[in-house]
């Protein structure tokens, strides 16, 4: 990493800062960088930068690096982080902000995540609820192995866990409007 | 007492056996649950990390229901509770949220009826006391690990129990006649989709999980979240192929399997039959079959 001059940096990083507390609730500024939020947290170990670096290359102004990062994509979104921080500054709540302005980016750096998520949203707004086989079979297809976790279809077909089709709820026009318009207004509400 | 019931897309199906422990329990607490007309999905982490507004409004739309009924809503599954609980939250807390909510969902939700877990109406509000006087079949001592996943214990500041040790499952474990065992692991996350999503990262998490309940002597899991049953139970076998020296025969209960069982149903009745990992011998130990 290149040496960076903070007073510049931190000038240049002060709008995306402000948005993130806008969408988030957040003022990164007020993290004093104690680490206890990549201590507790449980997906640490695979992230390209922990959760105190996401915090620390806010304030810098990193904001292209941030967005590009796997991070945000792999946070689990279990909270621990914000249950932790001294600050009360729930930095699972900034990772959420983030993913959502990677994705307007168009910075996917988890394919197989943003997938899933992808799929998974599409089969909620076409049914109104989650159809499991179609979704995992859907994501299996999309990341090419098709037959992952096909071992385990069988037992749970026979107990009543997959179902073969989609339950399709009667206000599934209702929940595709929901989807419809939250686009339009998050888009509008900056 | 009667609840505006959310089963949440998993109790239909990969958790079927918490739906079935959890109608058993309600009938013997006289819990009356009343499945919530039409529901929708709550989107889970995938709806929030999307657009914000879409996870308020997609759990909101199923509170606007309950809220007709007049009924507070039980949610079994945590990751439904933690959304469910975050829309109650936002919409009390901001007349714009409330407004802008409103406006996605077309309907009034008013925040008048809030939503509870599970494990908060079955053991916290119904009583160590109750809970005894309706257990027939004591556990016998068997050795338990109470693992409530992360999720339940959230969002900050607003959960029926400790974020960091939790002990509503303990005390019933306890109350049930079990041996609740002390461990560290109780509100680790369990990855949620990410062993089926990005498979090696959310497989090391289930694979610490595991190991820590058996190096304290746990001889089952008891959980109150259906992607943590799912992971936990599941991926044993998965575990056990691919990663060296991995032998896990653990097996995990739903807490309301544990209650049901204990007050005199059939383990079949609850759904302990539809399990990856066998609970047989356990149970069989016992004297619970």
């Amino acid at each position: 990493m290149q040496p960076i001059n903070l007073t510049s940096a931190s000038a240049a990083g002060k709008d995306f800062v402000e948005k993130v507390r806008k969408a988030s609730g957040v003022d990164v500024k007020a993290c004093y960088q104690c680490g206890k939020c990549s201590a507790g947290c449980p997906v640490a170990f695979a992230m390209d930068y922990t959760p105190r670096q996401v915090m620390r290359m806010l304030q810098l102004g990193l904001t292209e690096e941030v967005l590009k990062s796997h991070s945000i994509w792999l946070c689990a979104q279990c909270e621990t982080c914000s249950a932790r921080c001294p600050r009360k500054l729930e930095p699972a709540k900034v990772m959420e902000a983030l993913r959502i302005e990677a994705k307007k980016a168009g910075f996917e750096t988890e394919d197989e995540i943003a997938t899933f998520n992808e799929k998974f949203l599409r089969s909620v707004a076409s049914n109104g609820r989650v159809f499991e086989a179609g979704l995992v079979i859907g994501f299996n297809l999309a990341t090419v192995r098709p037959f992952k976790d096909a071992g385990v279809a069988p037992s749970m077909l026979a107990n009543g866990k997959l179902k073969l089709l989609p339950h399709k709820i009667k206000g599934r026009d209702a929940v595709r409007r929901m989807f419809e318009k939250a686009e339009k207004m998050e888009g509008e509400h900056k | 007492m009667k609840y505006a019931y959310y089963p949440g897309c998993s109790l239909h199906s990969t958790g079927i056996e918490y739906d079935m422990s959890s109608q058993l329990v309600a009938g013997k607490l006289g819990v009356e649950l009343k499945e919530i007309p039409d529901w929708n999905c709550c989107g889970a982490s995938a709806g929030h990390t999307t657009n914000h507004l879409l996870g308020l409004a997609l759990p909101a739309r199923n509170l606007a229901i309950a809220e007709k009924e007049g009924l507070d809503v039980m949610a079994p599954c945590a990751s439904c509770y933690n959304r469910m609980k975050t829309s109650e939250v936002a919409v009390k807390s901001s007349q714009e949220t409330k407004a802008r909510v409103a406006e996605v969902t077309e309907m009034e939700y008013e925040g008048k009826v809030g939503v509870k877990s599970a494990l908060e109406v079955f053991v916290k509000d119904a009583g160590l006391d109750t809970i005894k006087s309706l257990t027939v079949k004591n556990l016998g001592g068997m050795k338990i690990a109470a693992y409530y996943g992360c999720l339940l214990v959230r969002p900050v500041g607003i959960g029926f129990d400790d974020p960091e040790n939790p002990m509503t499952m303990d005390d019933m474990v306890t109350a049930l006649g079990g041996e609740a065992v002390d461990w560290p692991f109780k509100t680790e996350c369990c990855g949620a989709s990410l062993p089926t999503a990005r498979e090696k990262v959310g497989l090391k998490l289930v694979y610490d999980i595991l190991t820590i309940a058996q190096s304290v002597g746990a001889e089952a899991v008891v959980t109150a979240c259906p992607l943590c049953f799912m992971n936990l139970d599941m991926r044993q076998n998965d575990l056990n192929k691919k990663v060296d020296n991995a032998n896990f025969h653990l097996p995990i209960f739903y807490f309301t399997e544990l209650m049901a069982i204990a007050f005199g149903e059939k383990p079949a009745k609850a759904g302990v039959g539809k399990h990856f990992v066998d609970t047989s011998s356990v149970l069989a130990k016992y004297n619970l079959k």
